[in-house]
């Protein structure tokens, strides 16, 4: 079975035809799955909102986060240079560039009184004047961090400039290296949560939508098997699956240089295990509503607790340590803590095992009972 | 092999609640046309859905050719077709695609491109169901229910909302099946739908069956194929007041007597009477009304319909007015 990428032409007479399989004049035992899953792959394709949500959306949101908080140079310190006869030299060599880095320090000359006044604003971080017998003397605030800065800066920068030479040896490793930006954090979760929404409204609405449509109820006055239709339900959740993490993946990697550690076939099998989990999850919460209304706000109560604590955007070592064993056993938190280790860490598969085991125990939990209580009419 | 649809004792009661069906009993022969007659809320739906396996029966029985729903579910379900009165199909799947889609659920579907050809939708087939008018989809609706080969077609409301072209193309469809051997059970509350398609029908009303036989025995039994509806207002030409409506409801009993006359029902301010021969009866009636000083306001005659039936079971028009 192959799925055309044409896009469908909204004038009817015109459409091209679908190379869907012709049915034999007896149907083989797998032809309504085979059918159920195409025309589920078929509608989706038709969809565009669907293809924006699942796919532009996560695209979007990874390039306007990659974007915001992209590595940018550190704030520079601003300094107040008191105005004398050496004032618009020290003003110079505070400003100027070392070794073809831009300097971390704004200077600017002014008259004493304004430079005080200008200080006790907040405008500079630092006052420095030198005085008639060539001391310098330095105003600043110890209790502001970026004022402590800004005078070491400045005594670095004028000591250096007046030919110190430095005792120790000194080598510098700054980090903005690949895979420890917050580029790098994010892109994982955006995958997991990806997976996440894709599962609960792929699954969850799309099923309530049938069910309050009676189509539900059409299909099984069908011999159609129960079991094809789920498996076909689940098998196109597998498929988009492979289509979203591959797209985030290569978007990460192309636009942001994110290095992918580890192996794809171990990649595929997490992201595998979630899409079934939370296809799972989406099940069992569309497993009764019969109005599309009730099974989002189901859906997005299912869910929120995720968004906030399964660590998408930030870590959730920010939250207490209490919270943490309740936050670890979150679908979302399993997923994404799997899938940062396998991309950014190169972890393998059996590391994961903890992980991949409450996935699957909330997929295969919430199946069992999604099974027991579906409604089809 | 038994009878295509056999029922006893049929009982359904929602939460315990309402009763919807309330002991019906049905026996459809192989190639009948059987209509489910009444207005809505009678419960015809509930029947046809508990015939259909779609609901269980809180008791009674069902048989399919000889079979229970709760033995041989799947095998039931290839000789059976639905068409279910509300279902919305996949709107951006093509006329043909929907078509294919069902017939992949049976063993033994008909082809897709010949069920279209019958259900004259082979100009639409590329088209997106979402794009179909009403009486296209309900045609398609019933295309699904034919795609499997059925040898039972259940029709729940198939015409219901369709103008009367789109009705007649399926009532053609219906036929057409009928005459290959099909047998149709089918709901509706249009009398005329079940006076021109249907071999028997059955009048339900409240759960049970109040009257049931072929459109001609049903009709026959009201005593007289004709029905003379006048007013009659009193001679200072004050018209049809409410006041002569009531003179004349006093004198009911006198218009039965009156020669071909079977019975008798008033209207508001008419009064209709069902005759055997209209020829005796309108100039009895015409020196009746004149004889007791009143003015004939209005006269007509017509044949008797289904409705004329129900609204003597009842009391009540089979449309809610």
């Amino acid at each position: 079975m192959t799925v055309e990428t044409t896009t469908p032409q909204i004038p009817q007479s015109e459409q091209p035809r679908q190379s869907a399989p012709q049915p034999a004049p007896r149907s083989s035992r797998w032809a309504g799955y085979r059918y159920l899953l195409w025309v589920r792959l078929l509608e989706l394709k038709r969809e565009p909102e669907i293809i924006f949500w699942v796919f532009g959306f996560p695209l979007l949101l990874s390039l306007g986060l990659g974007l915001a908080f992209r590595n940018k140079p550190a704030d520079q310190n601003s300094v107040a240079v008191v105005a004398g006869p050496n004032a618009a030299q020290i003003a110079a060599s505070l400003g100027g560039s070392s070794s073809g880095k831009p300097s971390p320090l704004r200077p600017a000359v002014m008259e004493r009184g304004a430079a005080l006044k200008a200080f006790r604003l907040g405008k500079f971080d630092v006052v420095v004047e030198q005085k008639a017998d060539g001391a310098y003397w330095y105003y600043y605030d110890p209790s502001r961090p970026e004022s402590m800065l800004a005078r070491l800066l400045t005594m670095d920068a004028l000591e250096a400039n007046a030919g110190r030479t430095d005792k120790l040896p000194v080598i510098n490793s700054p980090s903005s290296a690949p895979g420890s930006r917050y580029i790098d954090f994010l892109i994982p979760g955006l995958i997991g949560m990806n997976l996440m929404n894709s599962g609960m409204w792929g699954v969850g609405f799309a099923l309530v939508d049938m069910r309050q449509r009676k189509l539900l109820k059409r299909f099984v006055a069908t011999p159609m098997r129960r079991s094809d239709f789920l498996m076909a339900v689940m098998s196109s959740r597998l498929i988009l699956m492979v289509i979203e993490v591959g797209l985030l993946l290569i978007f990460g990697m192309l636009v942001f240089h994110m290095p992918v550690a580890g192996s794809l076939w171990t990649l595929a099998l997490v992201g595998g295990i979630a899409a079934i989990a939370f296809g799972g999850l989406g099940l069992l919460t569309a497993c009764r509503a019969q109005k599309v209304e009730s099974a989002s706000g189901l859906i997005n109560l299912v869910m929120m607790p995720m968004w906030i604590f399964s660590g998408v955007f930030f870590s959730y070592e920010h939250f207490p340590a209490a919270a943490h064993p309740f936050i670890k056993v979150l679908p979302l938190t399993a997923l994404n803590d799997a899938l940062r280790a396998v991309i950014l860490e190169g972890a393998s598969l059996p590391s994961q095992s903890v992980r991949l085991l409450i996935l699957a125990l909330w997929g295969g939990i919430s199946f069992v009972l999604a099974l027991k209580w579906f409604r089809w009419t | 092999m038994g009878l295509p649809i056999e029922c006893w004792n049929l009982r359904k009661t929602y939460d315990g609640k309402v009763e919807a069906v309330r002991g019906l009993s049905l026996r459809i022969e192989t190639g009948e046309c059987f209509g489910l007659l009444g207005p809505n809320g009678a419960g015809k739906t509930t029947t046809i859905e508990i015939l259909e396996g779609l609901l269980a029966p809180t008791s009674g029985e069902v048989r399919i050719f000889d079979q229970t729903w709760g033995e041989n579910p799947r095998q039931l379900r290839q000789w059976i077709g639905i068409s279910l009165q509300e279902t919305r199909l996949s709107e951006k799947l093509t006329v043909r695609e929907t078509i294919e889609l069902f017939a992949s659920f049976y063993d033994e579907p008909r082809s897709a491109v010949d069920v279209l050809e019958d259900l004259q939708l082979t100009e639409k087939s590329n088209s997106w169901v979402g794009k179909l008018s009403g009486g296209q989809k309900q045609r398609l609706a019933v295309a699904t229910a034919l795609v499997g080969n059925p040898r039972i077609l259940f029709l729940d409301e198939p015409t219901t909302g369709l103008d009367p072209q789109s009705r007649r193309q399926l009532w053609e469809i219906v036929r057409t099946f009928q005459k290959k051997g099909g047998t149709v059970l089918l709901t509706t509350h249009y009398m005329d739908e079940a006076e021109r398609l249907c071999d028997r029908l059955a009048i339900v009303d409240h759960g049970v069956i109040i009257a049931e036989g072929t459109p001609s025995d049903l009709i026959d039994r009201l005593g007289g194929h004709h029905v003379v509806e006048f007013q009659a207002g009193a001679p200072n030409g004050n018209g049809a007041s409410s006041a002569s409506g009531d003179l004349l409801a006093q004198t009911l009993d006198g218009w039965r007597s009156l020669p071909g006359v079977e019975a008798v029902r008033r209207e508001d301010n008419t009064i209709c009477l069902n005759v055997r021969e209209p020829h005796l009866t309108i100039p009895a009636l015409l020196e009746a009304v004149n004889g007791q000083g009143h003015r004939l306001e209005h006269l007509s005659t017509r044949q008797a319909s289904l409705e004329d039936v129900f609204v003597q079971l009842t009391g009540r028009h089979l449309r809610g007015e």
